[in-house]
């Protein structure tokens, strides 16, 4: 079953409660999404930990249930 | 296979080629838009890689996510290091960060900034 964006964004606020939660759905088929999450947890982390934060804030859904979801992650400036 | 198989053949991959990609499909026919697009940007480059289709085996499929604890494919491996799935590699391609990175591993490439 694919997963609603809104979600996504509480499964991910969750984690990190200041993060700031931008989702879009691609192809409006609610299935494939793109999310940027702008959150002070991120700094001074390679793109690989920042990416692994949201994986883990989702739980095991990605790779599964999620199988779309384009990242991209950043500290505020 | 068991899992300590499977993660010993996987180190067994990245460690005895230089540039392995583990990806759904083949380079030449690739079954995933992610994994579509590492293909382009490698082929783009020009740089010398094994693919490795998960697709072909669960074991691996599933071996690869627990290997580096990274749940989703693609992901690439330079020198037996994970360099990341699919959004990291086209920002860092992007950035101009890729090439540098493969050049600091002295991995052969072209030279080539992405495209505009």
């Amino acid at each position: 079953m694919p997963m609603e964006a809104a979600e996504i964004e509480a499964l991910i606020k969750a984690k990190l409660p200041d993060a700031q939660v931008t989702i879009r759905d691609l192809a409006g088929d609610g299935d494939h999404y793109a999310a940027v999450i702008v959150s002070e947890a991120f700094r001074g982390k390679t793109k690989v930990q920042q990416h692994q934060l949201v994986y883990d804030a989702l739980q095991g859904q990605m790779g599964g249930a999620l199988h779309a979801l384009a990242l991209q992650t950043s500290a505020p400036d | 296979m068991d899992q300590q198989n499977v993660h010993d053949w996987i180190k067994d991959q990245v460690q005895s080629n230089d540039v392995v990609l583990f990806m759904k499909g083949n380079r030449h026919f690739p079954q995933c838009g992610f994994s579509a697009q590492v293909v382009r940007m490698l082929d783009y480059l020009g740089v010398d890689y094994k693919d490795i289709n998960v697709l072909d085996d669960n074991d691996v499929r599933e071996g690869i996510k627990t290997y580096t604890n990274w749940p989703t494919i693609p992901q690439l491996y330079v020198k037996g290091e994970f360099v990341g799935g699919c959004d990291i590699l086209t920002e860092m391609f992007q950035e101009g960060e890729l090439q540098q990175h493969l050049e600091q591993k002295d991995i052969a490439f072209e030279k080539r900034s992405a495209p505009a």
